[in-house]
């Protein structure tokens, strides 16, 4: 029995590679395209702040699935491909240059692009963003030895960019308009550990501070900070968040409330479409409450979630939020989304750069971060996910085995 | 099965390596993780086949080992991949055990 079926995936991202990747597993035989506005393949982000951005690693060993993987699997990839419109009563899309895919299945997945910088000179070269394989690229044909970088924003990507430009033989300079580092992501008492970490690497690190403009005669010169003070750079990374492209979705009245509105199978307001990744706005019934997640592994489960969903298959989605973010020699990871904890307790020693944290609440771990410890994260995520009754004193103790807290 | 071209290599004793921890060593250029499971010594190659980690740092849960950095899930028994974002096996060695010494079994010129 043949499937005259098309499946269309708008966003060659992580997610909606795996919607595709997905499809296949499950055994769907009819047509699956993938469309993507970026010259490249699904790649992974995480190396474009690090390997890839020094040069350690080839594009093509970013991708999820070489060319050769893809063809076998019978996914068509359309590449350089812009989608201009949704048309939901025709069960069309359509594309740049006026032709029109019919669908029977549509999967969104099309992520979020950055957030610009609203100031004087922003526009000038030499000012650079870091979100895409394009990005990186042009970063790093930019990075000179002994470079003066301003990184703008203390956030994941600003400090991933500093470590990784300083490797690089940077200076880097971070300004952070809050008064501490990280402040959307982790605690205060990690936000220091960041701060004395990246002070302790030769980094440049200035709170509360903002950028006025930027100067230069025809490329970046220098950045103006409030007050008058100025530092000469070359080269400008600006990371200060990202914004949902939901564009699509709400033209064509998709329900949208900061992202496009899911439920826990990734399924959207319209029964024929789903929507996975960055761009979702989906229910946790871990967290109990609604959530937008940038991150690897909410990209990558989510958009499995949604394949199956386009094939009636889905199981409720619902996962602990897990982040991991690599500087100079530091490996960090996250679990949950802690906001108001009881108790903090740490294993390890903050100073020794290996150790994790967990934040308590009502006797159950609410999250926790490990620097160098992955391990006992991820004790520690299924210690969160079973709800165990866990002391601060126990977990804190290092005769504790941790895995043994799990049989309870 | 034995095979003439396979030389086995003692790389640690059976003491230490237990249910819950693992040990990573190493056979020439070659990275394998040494695992025990119900009472009986496995041998996987070490390094994920997604990303660069170890998968002896990672975490063991119902006869499979999760990689610490991105969370692949795989056999320990067969090295076969279960999870994304892993989708290539990690290559399993032959184990026996000669008194208190665990040896692993690689082909022979690999090393």
């Amino acid at each position: 029995m043949s499937d005259d079926r098309t499946f269309v995936i708008i966003g060659a991202s992580q997610a909606g590679g795996w919607v595709a990747q997905t499809l296949r597993n499950e055994g769907f035989e009819g047509n699956v395209i993938l469309i993507g506005e970026e010259p490249y393949l699904p790649y992974e982000r995480p190396p474009l702040s690090k390997a890839a951005l020094l040069g350690e690693v080839t594009v093509d060993s970013t991708y999820f699935w070489q060319q050769e993987a893809l063809d076998e699997a019978n996914i068509e990839v359309r590449l350089n491909t812009r989608v201009t419109a949704i048309d939901r009563d025709a069960k069309e899309i359509e594309i740049e240059g006026g032709d029109r895919i019919a669908y029977d299945k549509l999967a969104i997945t099309t992520g979020a692009r950055v957030r610009k910088l609203p100031i004087e000179g922003a526009d000038l070269p030499g000012v650079f963003y870091l979100r895409t394989m394009g990005d990186t690229l042009a970063i790093r044909n930019a990075v000179k030895d002994g470079a003066t970088a301003m990184i703008v924003g203390g956030g994941w990507i600003g400090l991933e960019c500093a470590a990784t430009l300083t490797k690089l033989g940077c200076k880097s300079v971070v300004v952070e308009a809050a008064d501490r580092l990280c402040g959307r992501a982790v605690t205060p008492e990690i936000s220091d550990w960041m701060l004395k970490f990246h002070t302790g690497h030769g980094v440049d690190v200035r709170l509360s501070t903002g950028l006025e403009k930027f100067e230069g005669n025809g490329h970046l010169e220098r950045a103006v900070l409030p007050g008058g003070d100025t530092i000469d750079c070359s080269i400008a990374v600006v990371g200060i968040g990202v914004i949902a492209n939901v564009e699509l979705a709400q033209d064509t009245g998709l329900k949208i409330d900061n992202g496009i509105v899911v439920d826990d199978r990734a399924c959207t307001s319209d029964p024929d479409i789903v929507a996975a990744g960055d761009v979702t706005n989906h229910p946790n019934g871990l967290l109990e409450r609604r959530i937008r997640l940038e991150s690897y592994e909410n990209a990558q489960n989510q958009g499995i979630t949604a394949g199956k969903a386009m094939l009636d298959k889905a199981e409720p989605y619902s996962e602990i939020p897990w982040f991991w973010s690599d500087q100079f020699d530091a490996n960090l990871q996250l679990i949950g989304l802690p906001q108001d904890w009881d108790e903090t307790a740490t294993r390890g020693d903050q100073d020794s750069n290996e150790f994790v944290t967990f934040y308590l609440k009502n006797g159950m771990i609410d999250g926790a971060i490990s620097v160098n410890n992955p391990r006992d994260l991820r004790v520690g995520k299924r210690l969160m996910q079973g709800k165990k009754q866990v002391s601060a004193a126990e977990l804190i103790d290092p005769e504790t085995k941790l895995q043994a807290l799990l049989k309870r | 099965m034995t095979d003439a071209n396979i030389e086995f290599h003692a790389v640690a004793t059976t003491a230490e390596v237990t249910e819950d921890e693992p040990k990573a060593v190493s056979i020439g250029r070659m990275d394998i993780g040494i695992y025990k499971l119900e009472g009986e010594f496995y041998a996987i190659d070490d390094i994920c086949t997604h990303a660069y980690a170890c998968m002896t740092d990672g975490y063991i849960d119902d006869g499979q080992i999760e990689c610490p950095l991105h969370g692949a899930c795989f056999d320990i028994k067969t090295g076969k991949a279960l999870t994304a974002p892993a989708t290539i096996d990690l290559r399993p060695y032959e184990v026996k055990i000669e008194g208190d010494q665990i040896m692993v079994g690689v082909t022979k010129a690999e090393d």
